[in-house]
C-alpha cells in the first residue's frame, strides 16, 4: 500500500481523536466520543501495519492482542476507587515505550550512518527514512530523540512512584533525599551536558547516562510531592507522556504521533493548571513539593469538637428539606460510595432535595469523586461543582462532610496566615447544620487544624465512613 | 429520674408543659414521666392519652411535686409551688427572673436548680428550645385572628355582584418573631400588610414574608441588633419623633394595627399614641401584644377588649398562646424536650447540669443554692454582626467601563502572547530545515487545538479524560510498529516490548473509559 493511503488514514485518525476529546464536554456525548477514539486508534494501527516501513507484522498482530487481553483484564477488574493507581501505572507504560522507541531510533540511526551509499539504497522502512536525512536534520533528529527518551524516562519512574504512593505501597508523605532539589537540578544539568555531548558524538554512552539521570529525576521529583497533590501529579505525568509521544513523533517524522502527543500534552497541562488553581497554588510550588511557609502564626481555634451519634444524624436528616453531601478522599478510602448513594436514594424518596458538592481537588485524581458517585449510580445532575453550589449553602439545612477536610476548611477564608489561605473552599459552615464523618480527631493531610470542626453548628460523626453510614441507614427507612 | 408536669394553677392558663408525644421522646432519653390528673385537659390531652403514652397519672399536685425529680411547667411558679421544691429537684419553667426577686430568693432558699425558659440564649444551637420564639409565633398568628374576629370586614379585597370590597390594610409594628408571624398570617389572609421595625436590616425578612417595609426618612447610626442578643436596642429621641410622625401619617389609612414592640426588662415603649387612635377610622382594630408590659398603646387595658369613643377596638389580651393551648402546648413541650435532651447527653435518664454549656448556663437562674442570674455573656457570639458598610453599588456606567477595561486587558494579553509566539516561530523557521518546519507547524496547531478542546471538558469528566488521553497516548505504538521490522535482534526485542506494553494500554485505557462513562446516569 502506498504512502498516500497511510497519510489519509492518519488525517482521519487525528480528526477522530480531536472529536473524542471534544466529546467529553458532556456526559451523553462522551459515550459516543470514546468510540471515536477507539475507531481512530484502530485505523491508525491498521494503516501503519499495512503502510510503508512496517515489517514483521505477524509479530505485531500477535503482540497487540496479547497486550490487549491483559489490558482487558485490568480494565474489568479494577475498582473505581483504584482508578488513580491504574491511570498512573498506565502512564508508566507509555513512558517506558517512549524510552524504548527512542533507543531503537538511536540504534537505527547509528546503523544507517555506518552504511555506504550503496547499502543505503537497499534499505527499507524506517531506516530508509533515516538514510535520506542530511547533516542538520540528523542533528535535529538527535535532539528530538534525546528529548523523547528524557521525558519518557521521567514519566516512567515518576508514574511508578505515583502508582506506589496512590496504591499505598510507598509512603504518601513528601520525602526527599539529602540535597533536595539540588539533586534534581544537578541531574538536569547533567542531562543538558550529555545532550551536547550526544549531539557532537552520537555515541550511546551519553544517552545511557542521560537516561539514568532522567529516571532519577522522575523518581526523586515525585517522591518529594505529598499524597494530596496527586491530582496535579497524575495530570502532569499525563501531560509528559503526551510530550514524550510528540518528541518521538518528531524524530520518526510521524505527524499523527505529533498531533496526538500534542493533544494529550496540552490536555494534561490544562488539567494540572485547573487543579493548581483550585488549590490556589502555583504549579511550581506543587512540583517542588510541600506547602509554602506561612507568614505568621495560625489563628487559634477555639471551642471543642462535639460528637453526635447515628440517631442524632438520622433525626436531623428526617427534619431537613435540603441536604448537601460533600465527599472526599476518605469516602474513597472507606469504599463508602454505595452507602452514600443508598442514603441519597432513601432521602430523595422522602422528597428531600439531596445534592453533592464536589471540590475540584477532592480525591486523588481530577474528577475522582464524580466517577465514584457515578459508579454507585448517583445521577450526575445532582452532582454539582463548587462554583455551582457554594452560594446555596445558606439555604441548606444539613451538610454532610464525608471524609474531606481541607476542602471545607474555613481557615482558607478567615485566617490570612493559614497555609491554605485563599484556596477556594466549599462554604458548608454556612448551612444550618454540618455533620462531619471522620475517623478520628486528627488533622487532614496538610496537617492544618480545621476550625469547621469546632463551629457550633458542626457535629462530629466519628468512625469509619462506611460503618457510620451503615449505622445511619438502619435508622432511615 | 422522673419528670413531672402539674396542672397549671394560674387562672385561665390552658397550656401544659408535657404532651403525650413529648413524653414518648422523654422516655427515649431514659426518663419516667408523670402528669397531674387533668393537667392536659384544657389543651385537649386527656389522662387516657397520657396513660397510653406510658405516663403515670398522679391524682394531686402535692403528690406529683413530691414524686418528681424534675418539674416541667409553663407559667412562673407561685409561692406555694416553690415551697414544694427541695435541693434534689430541678424546675424548668418560665420564671421571669428579671422581675421575680422573691421567687428566686425562695428557690435559692430551697436549694433547687431552676431553669428559666425565657433565658435560653438566642443562638442558633438553642433555637430548638427557644420557648419565647415558639410562643411569640403563636401570639403573632393569634393576634391577626383576634383582629379579624373584631374587624367587621373582609381581609382580602373582592369584587362581588353585590359591590366592591376594598382589602384591609394591616400595620405590624415590630418585626420580631411575633411580628413576622403576624405579617405572614395577615398577608395570607389577603390584607395589604405594612410593617415597621427600628432595625432596618430586618426589611429583607419583612419583604420575604410579603409585607411592605415602612422606611423612615431618618439617618442614624442604627444600633446593631446582634449586640443586644437579637433584640432591638433603645432608640434616640429624634428617631422616636420621626417614627411617631410616620405612624401619625399612617393612622387614618390603616384598618388594623398589631403592635409587638418589647424591650427586655423594661416597660413597653409607647408607639401608638392617643391622637393616633383618635385619627383611626371607626371599626378599626388595635391588637397590642405588649399589653402585659403596659402596652405599646397607652389606652390598652391588659387582659381586656375595649372600644374607644370613636369606635376603635383595642384588644389587650395577654394570653394568646393559652388561647391556642393545643398548639402552644405541643410546641412548648417540644422546647422542654429539647432542653432535656441537652441536659441528658448520655441519654441515661440522669440530669447532667453542665454549667460550662452556654445554653444551660444562660438559662439557669438558681443552681445549688446560689442565684446565678444574670448570666455572663455567652462565650460564643452566635448572631452574625451586621456588615458595617454596604459595598458601594456600581452604576451601570462604571460596570460598563470595567467590562471595557477587562476586555482591553484581555485583548492586550492575547495580542502579546500571539506576537511573542509568532516571533519565536519565525525565529525557529529561519534556522530549521523545511522538513522539520513541516512537522513543527503540525505540532503547534495540534497544541492549539488541544487547548481549545480541553477547556470545554466538563469537570466531572476529568477522570475519563485522563483515561482516554492515556489510551490515545499509546499512539506511540506507531513508532514501535514502524521500527519492528527494521534491523537487528535488539531492535526487534525493544520494539516488540513497546508494542506489547502499548497494547495493554490501548485496550485497558479505552475499556476503563467506557466502563466509567457507562456509569454516568441522569436522574
Amino acid at each position: 500500500m502506498d504512502f498516500g493511503f497511510t497519510t489519509a488514514a492518519y488525517v482521519v485518525a487525528a480528526v477522530l481523536f480531536i472529536l473524542s476529546l471534544g466529546g467529553l464536554s458532556g456526559q451523553e456525548s462522551a459515550k459516543r466520543a470514546v468510540w471515536y477514539g477507539i475507531v481512530g486508534m484502530g485505523l491508525a494501527v491498521f494503516a501503519t501495519l499495512i503502510g510503508p516501513g512496517a515489517g514483521l507484522w505477524w509479530l505485531s498482530i500477535l503482540l497487540i492482542p496479547a497486550g490487549g487481553i491483559i489490558g482487558y483484564q485490568l480494565a474489568n477488574r479494577v475498582q473505581m476507587t483504584q482508578m488513580p493507581e491504574l491511570v498512573a501505572a498506565m502512564h508508566s507504560l507509555v513512558g517506558l515505550a517512549a524510552v524504548f522507541v527512542g533507543f531503537i531510533a538511536h540504534i537505527e540511526l547509528g546503523r544507517v550512518l555506518a552504511m555506504g551509499a550503496e547499502e543505503k539504497k537497499a534499505l527499507e522502512g524506517f531506516a530508509k527514512l533515516l538514510a535520506k536525512k542530511d547533516g542538520v536534520e540528523i542533528g535535529i533528529l538527535r535532539v528530538e530523540l534525546f528529548l523523547g527518551i528524557f521525558i519518557g524516562a521521567v514519566t516512567f519512574t515518576g508514574s511508578v512512584v505515583a502508582y506506589g504512593k496512590l496504591a499505598g505501597k510507598l509512603t504518601s508523605a513528601a520525602t526527599k533525599l539529602p540535597g533536595g532539589h539540588a539533586l534534581n537540578a544537578g541531574a538536569a544539568i547533567l542531562s543538558l551536558i550529555t545532550l551536547i555531548w550526544y549531539c557532537n558524538t552520537g555515541g550511546f554512552l551519553p544517552l545511557a547516562i542521560m537516561t539514568i539521570a532522567a529516571l532519577f529525576i522522575g523518581y526523586h521529583l515525585i517522591m518529594g510531592i505529598g499524597g494530596a497533590d496527586m491530582p496535579v501529579v497524575v495530570s502532569m505525568l499525563n501531560s509528559y507522556s503526551g510530550w514524550a509521544a510528540a518528541a518521538i513523533g518528531f524524530s520518526l517524522g510521524n505527524d499523527l504521533l505529533i498531533v496526538v502527543g500534542a493533544l494529550v500534552g496540552s490536555s494534561g497541562a490544562i488539567l494540572s493548571y485547573i487543579m493548581c488553581k483550585a488549590m490556589n497554588r502555583s504549579f511550581i510550588s506543587v512540583i517542588l513539593g510541600g506547602f509554602g511557609g506561612a507568614a505568621g502564626p495560625a489563628m487559634e481555634v477555639e471551642g471543642e469538637q462535639i460528637a453526635i451519634d447515628a440517631d442524632g444524624v438520622a433525626t436531623a436528616l428526617e427534619e431537613a428539606d435540603s441536604i448537601v453531601i460533600i465527599p472526599g478522599y476518605g469516602m474513597a478510602v472507606a469504599q463508602a460510595q454505595q452507602n452514600v448513594a443508598e442514603l441519597t436514594r432513601r432521602l430523595r424518596a422522602k422528597g428531600k432535595t439531596v445534592r453533592f458538592a464536589i471540590h475540584p481537588v477532592a480525591g486523588r485524581l481530577p474528577g475522582h469523586m464524580n466517577v465514584l458517585l457515578a459508579e454507585a449510580k448517583v445521577p450526575y445532575d445532582i452532582v454539582l461543582e463548587m462554583d455551582e453550589i457554594n452560594d446555596d449553602f445558606p439555604e441548606t439545612d444539613v451538610s454532610i462532610v464525608i471524609g474531606s477536610n481541607d476542602i471545607v476548611n474555613p481557615a482558607a477564608q478567615e485566617d490570612p496566615n493559614s497555609p491554605i489561605a485563599g484556596m477556594p473552599v466549599l462554604e458548608c459552615w454556612k448551612s444550618k447544620q454540618v455533620f462531619v464523618s471522620k475517623r478520628g480527631q486528627g488533622t487532614g493531610y496538610s496537617g492544618i487544624e480545621n476550625p469547621l470542626f469546632f463551629k457550633e453548628n458542626t457535629r462530629m460523626f466519628y468512625g469509619d465512613a462506611k460503618k457510620s453510614l451503615d449505622d445511619l441507614l438502619t435508622r432511615i427507612s | 429520674m422522673k419528670i413531672g408536669t402539674p396542672k397549671e394553677v394560674f387562672d385561665g392558663e390552658n397550656r401544659v408543659a408535657m404532651t403525650p408525644d413529648s413524653a414518648r421522646q422523654l422516655q427515649k432519653l431514659g426518663y419516667e414521666c408523670a402528669v397531674e390528673s387533668g393537667a392536659g385537659l384544657a389543651a385537649g390531652f386527656s389522662d387516657a392519652a397520657y396513660e397510653e403514652a406510658g405516663v403515670e397519672v398522679v391524682k394531686t399536685a402535692a403528690a406529683l411535686w413530691k414524686e418528681a425529680d424534675i418539674i416541667a411547667k409553663v407559667r412562673q411558679p407561685n409561692a406555694t409551688e416553690l415551697k414544694r421544691l427541695n435541693k434534689e429537684k430541678t424546675l424548668i419553667s418560665f420564671f421571669n427572673p428579671g422581675g421575680n426577686e422573691e421567687g428566686m430568693a425562695l428557690a435559692k432558699a430551697k436549694g433547687a436548680n431552676v431553669i428559666a425558659m425565657e433565658m435560653v440564649p438566642r443562638i442558633s444551637r438553642a433555637q430548638k428550645m427557644d420557648a419565647l420564639s415558639s410562643m411569640a409565633n403563636i401570639a403573632g398568628y393569634r393576634a391577626v385572628i383576634e383582629a379579624g374576629n373584631n374587624f367587621g370586614r373582609f381581609f382580602t379585597g373582592q369584587v362581588t355582584a353585590a359591590g366592591k370590597v376594598p382589602p384591609a390594610k394591616v400595620l405590624v409594628v415590630g418585626a420580631g418573631v411575633a411580628g413576622l408571624a403576624a405579617i405572614g398570617t395577615s398577608t395570607s389572609l389577603g390584607a395589604i400588610t405594612l410593617a415597621f421595625d427600628v432595625r432596618p436590616e430586618v426589611a429583607e425578612q419583612v419583604e420575604s414574608m410579603g409585607a411592605e417595609f415602612v422606611y423612615l426618612d431618618f439617618e442614624e447610626e442604627g444600633g446593631d441588633g446582634a449586640a443586644t442578643g437579637g433584640y432591638a436596642p433603645v432608640q434616640s429621641d429624634e428617631f422616636r419623633e420621626a417614627q411617631l410622625a410616620k405612624f401619625r401619617e399612617l393612622a387614618p389609612e390603616v384598618d388594623i394595627v398589631i403592635t409587638t414592640a418589647l424591650i427586655p426588662n423594661r416597660e413597653a415603649p409607647e408607639l401608638w399614641t392617643k391622637d393616633m387612635v383618635e385619627a383611626m377610622k371607626p371599626g378599626s382594630v388595635i391588637v397590642d401584644l405588649a399589653a402585659e408590659k403596659g402596652g405599646n398603646c397607652k389606652l390598652t387595658v391588659a387582659d381586656e377588649k375595649i372600644v374607644t369613643d370613636n369606635g376603635v377596638t383595642i384588644v389587650g389580651y395577654t394570653d394568646f398562646p393559652s388561647r391556642m393551648a393545643a398548639q402552644s402546648s405541643s410546641l412548648y413541650a417540644t422546647n422542654i424536650r429539647h432542653m432535656m435532651a441537652d441536659l441528658t447527653p448520655e441519654k441515661d435518664g440522669q440530669i447532667n447540669h453542665d454549667m460550662e454549656d452556654d445554653v444551660i448556663r444562660g438559662a439557669t437562674v438558681t443552681f445549688e443554692g446560689e442565684i446565678t442570674f444574670p448570666p455572663p455573656p455567652p462565650k460564643v457570639q452566635a448572631i452574625a454582626a451586621q456588615p458595617k458598610k454596604e459595598v458601594k453599588e456600581l452604576t451601570p456606567e462604571e460596570i460598563r467601563a470595567q467590562e471595557v477595561a477587562a476586555f482591553k486587558q484581555q485583548t492586550k494579553n492575547q495580542v502579546t502572547l500571539l506576537t511573542v509566539g509568532a516571533v519565536l516561530l519565525l525565529g525557529v523557521g529561519l534556522v530549521a530545515p523545511a522538513s522539520f518546519m513541516q512537522h513543527f507547524i503540525v505540532f503547534v496547531l495540534s497544541v492549539f487545538v488541544g487547548f481549545q478542546v480541553i477547556w470545554n471538558v466538563a469537570h466531572s469528566l476529568h477522570t475519563p479524560l485522563m483515561a482516554v488521553t492515556n489510551a490515545i497516548s499509546s499512539i506511540i505504538i506507531l513508532g514501535a510498529l514502524m521500527q519492528i521490522g527494521s534491523g537487528s535482534f535488539l531492535v526487534i526485542l525493544l520494539a516488540a516490548l513497546s508494542v506489547f506494553m502499548t497494547g495493554i494500554n490501548i485496550f485497558g485505557g479505552f475499556l476503563v473509559t467506557r466502563r466509567m462513562l457507562a456509569m454516568f446516569q441522569k436522574s
